[in-house]
């Protein structure tokens, strides 16, 4: 029997998803054993025309991280699709935008004039941008083009299934691993990861009292910060309410709030504007009645960078997708 | 004219492409490599809360997240103006050297040492990690395994997750190290000595060493270039990771500057090219003179050989010793031998086996004191730290709040993006005549690329 052909590429990434599956250690190779591996260009030597010579519906599965930034990248992932029975969206980046994302709070031309002439060592008085077509003395370079926007993997092509997490957590990679080997899948367009969120799992659930409210809120390095206690009756912004857990709940066993990197909940459409939704209903909660407008105003003013904070890893698959530009 | 292209270039963190032009006789006119991806977090970590920079710039490079959050976290500590927490210091050195030791394994069995453990011109198929297994055998394979399983269990028990992991914060740390935790550690450090010496290193003796092909390979011409070097030293201008000078030397090695974080302005400026995403990092002091290399050219390396280069020694005994035998058989300091960066990766990753030792057994590391908080009005804050790949810079601007401004962040591979295209420029002239290049050949280009273990994200 021949061994099913699976590919892994990265578009606007970081390359943490593919470490994430180097540390499934003993059981990347089990996987290596079961599957043939024929793109994956950060750990083998096989190039992008080795891809273009397979039959349509060659490779099982494609798993692609990173989120869509430059157009080799669109044309990378429309070429894995034509060649793949499944696309699973590998890590936040691919599955809503990820850290990549919050570029979309921004264009490409503040973007390029940022990078190539504003920060403090770049010598550059001819304004020198890359561009997508250079003539060199002895010929042609080209470039991909960068894009104004940054899109998900399912803005560019169908994708199957999702994998979420920055990066994922090794058991929800092997769980869908041995899900696409066996054929057990669930329906399409599932995200492989637990469907509640992660303040149900959290260990600092039971500790939690009723009826959470916050008084002020804090930034996390203004208070020494609580081993056991809920980060939100801390005054600390914690996107546990409204994000999947299957992350092992990693960050906050370091003593550090969640960020969202698995994404919105079931049931959830647009994790930032829920997240916002919650942290409002909570702010001051007791004393509402009290409070003129200037104290809710002082209150609201302690996020300091709601679309920074709500939406830092989901801005372009969220319902803004990006700041407007007019 | 013809033209050759890799693309991508492969076992490399991050996206490259190779074009090189060839002229009618079919030899190498000019040979480029580009870049071909950016994603801009010099703007859109404008509006940032300064304290999330740790969790937001290590997405730079997920093979190197460590070095962003502890560059991150030491820019954070000159921003707020507030001195860490003493035990912190010394959980944070810990936590980077487990890291720099866990990257550096990778790099050597899974990304550019296939070259040499399997061979460079061996079948595409089989340059991986797969073909290190069949080559080095299972039971280095099954080492392997757990060397890096258990760094990455030091960098989870501190940082919560070892890639990305989040416990930095201007002052110290999230969260003090449990007594159980410092025994596991020790654990740790202990069998990482043993791996760096008798599996690491003893592979590159046996394997790389003892093959004339291989020694003629990297003390040889083709990948080699004079250029000034840069690494952070102690105050005795030993290899350090976490803290310290930065340290210059020029191609006869005698220390051209020497300098810290905060006065980085004076001393690197970056050059734009229209080719490619990446800004190549020059001396400021020499000047942009294109890409070439000696005392004239601003151009510098950094990375492994580059620290080595760049300091006087190793601050540990057992590295100290392979250090000075590499430079033995190299013939003296400062090396340009640009494959030489793979033999002074594992000489570093003993040391940060015996460093981590030394930290591991200071009763402070349990201490429950880990963070000052900050109370100064924050303004700007730089932050170097060593990555895997070289000298990392950090520089935060802030409004009184801090909330970003302005950010600038200089990553290793712009600190070598001038080398690796003069170097696979080198390669390609040296290795393609007459219009030939097979596999093993564009693969020896690549390598010219592998050697700086660059992250072109």
């Amino acid at each position: 029997m021949t061994k099913p052909k699976v590919a892994f590429y990265w578009c606007a990434s970081c390359g943490g998803c593919e470490e994430a599956v180097i540390n499934l250690d003993e059981d990347l190779l089990k996987v290596m054993d079961a599957v043939d591996i024929i793109l994956w260009p950060a750990f083998f030597d096989f190039k992008s025309k080795d891809i273009e010579a397979l039959e349509d519906g060659d490779i099982a599965v494609s798993f692609i991280n990173g989120a869509v930034r430059m157009g080799e990248q669109e044309e990378m992932a429309k070429l894995l699709r034509q060649k793949s029975q499944i696309i699973v969206a590998f890590g936040s980046c691919a599955h809503m935008g990820g850290i990549p994302g919050l570029g979309n709070l921004y264009t490409r031309d503040t973007i390029f004039q940022r990078v190539y002439t504003e920060v403090q060592t770049v010598e550059n008085p001819e304004g020198i941008t890359p561009q997508e077509r250079t003539a060199v003395d002895i010929g042609e370079l080209t470039l991909p083009e960068f894009y104004d926007t940054v899109k998900t993997l399912d803005q560019v092509i169908p994708v199957d299934y999702y994998l979420p997490g920055c990066p994922p957590p090794a058991d929800l990679i092997m769980n869908a691993v041995n899900a696409i080997l066996e054929g057990e899948l669930p329906e399409k367009g599932a995200v492989l990861a637990p469907d509640k969120p992660l303040c149900d799992t959290c260990p600092r659930a039971e500790e939690r009292r009723e009826g959470v409210s916050i008084q002020e809120i804090k930034r996390p390095h203004e208070i020494k910060l609580s081993p056991w206690k809920c980060f939100l009756e801390q005054g600390i912004i914690c996107l546990g309410s409204v994000t999947r857990s299957g992350c092992g709940e990693r960050c906050i066993k370091a003593n550090m709030p969640c960020r969202g990197c698995m994404g919105p909940a079931k049931g959830t459409v647009d994790q930032g504007a829920k997240a916002l939704s919650i942290i409002a209903s909570i702010l001051g909660l007791e004393e509402e009645e009290g409070m003129t407008e200037k104290d809710v105003n002082k209150l609201l003013d302690g996020i300091v960078d709601p679309a920074g904070t709500f939406y830092r890893f989901s801005l372009p698959g969220s319902l803004l997708a990006r700041r407007r530009t007019e | 004219m013809r033209k050759v292209t890799i693309d991508p270039v492969t076992r490399l963190e991050g996206h490259g492409k190779i074009e090189i032009f060839l002229d009618e006789e079919g030899e190498v006119e000019r040979a480029y490599f580009q870049v071909p991806d950016l994603r801009g977090f010099e703007k859109f970590c404008e509006g940032r809360p300064a304290e999330e920079m740790p969790r937001i710039t290590q997405r730079i490079c997920g093979g190197c997240s460590t070095a962003h959050h502890m560059a991150s976290t030491r820019a954070l500590d000159d921003l707020f103006k507030v001195e860490p927490a003493s035990a912190a210091k010394k959980i944070r050195e810990l936590m980077h050297n487990a890291f720099i030791a866990e990257h550096h394994i990778l790099h050597f069995f899974f990304l550019g040492g296939p070259d040499f453990i399997v061979g460079p011109g061996k079948p595409a198929g089989e340059r991986n990690f797969m073909g290190v297994i069949t080559k080095a055998g299972k039971e280095v394979g099954g080492k392997v395994i757990e060397v890096r399983k258990r760094l990455r269990g030091v960098i989870e028990a501190i940082g919560g997750k070892s890639i990305h992991p989040v416990c930095g914060l201007p002052g110290g740390m999230s969260k003090p190290v449990t007594e159980e935790e410092r025994k596991s550690f020790i654990r740790a450090a202990e069998y990482l000595v043993e791996f760096s010496v008798f599996v690491a290193l003893e592979l590159w003796d046996n394997i790389v060493l003892k093959n004339k092909e291989y020694l003629d390979l990297i003390t040889g011409d083709v990948y080699k270039h004079r250029t000034y070097y840069m690494g952070l030293v102690d105050e005795n201008n030993k290899v350090n990771f976490y803290d310290g000078h930065i340290r210059v030397v020029d191609p006869d090695g005698k220390e051209f500057a020497r300098f810290k974080a905060q006065e980085y302005l004076d001393h690197i400026r970056e050059h734009v090219e229209p080719w490619t995403y990446v800004r190549f990092s020059y001396l400021k002091n020499v000047g942009w003179k294109g890409f070439i290399d000696g005392e004239e050219s601003g151009v510098f390396r950094v990375g492994p050989l580059a620290r080595l280069n760049a300091a006087d020694g190793m601050a540990t005994p057992l590295a100290q010793e392979y250090y000075e035998k590499m430079y033995g058989v190299l013939g003296g300091k400062p090396a340009h031998n640009t494959l030489a960066f793979h033999w002074a990766r594992l000489i570093e990753l003993l040391y940060t086996s015996e460093r981590m030792l030394e930290l591991v057994g200071d009763p402070e590391l349990t201490s429950p004191e880990v963070i000052n908080i900050p109370t100064e009005i924050p303004a700007q804050g730089m932050g170097v730290v060593e990555a895997p790949g070289g000298t990392l810079f950090h520089h935060y601007e802030t409004d009184k709040k801090g909330i970003l401004t302005g950010a600038n962040l200089i990553a290793p591979m712009q600190n070598n993006s001038a080398s690796i295209c003069m170097s696979i420029e080198k390669a390609a002239k040296s290795l393609i005549h007459k219009g030939k290049g097979t596999d093993s050949t564009l693969n020896m280009i690549e390598m010219a690329v592998r050697a700086y273990d660059p992250c072109n994200a």
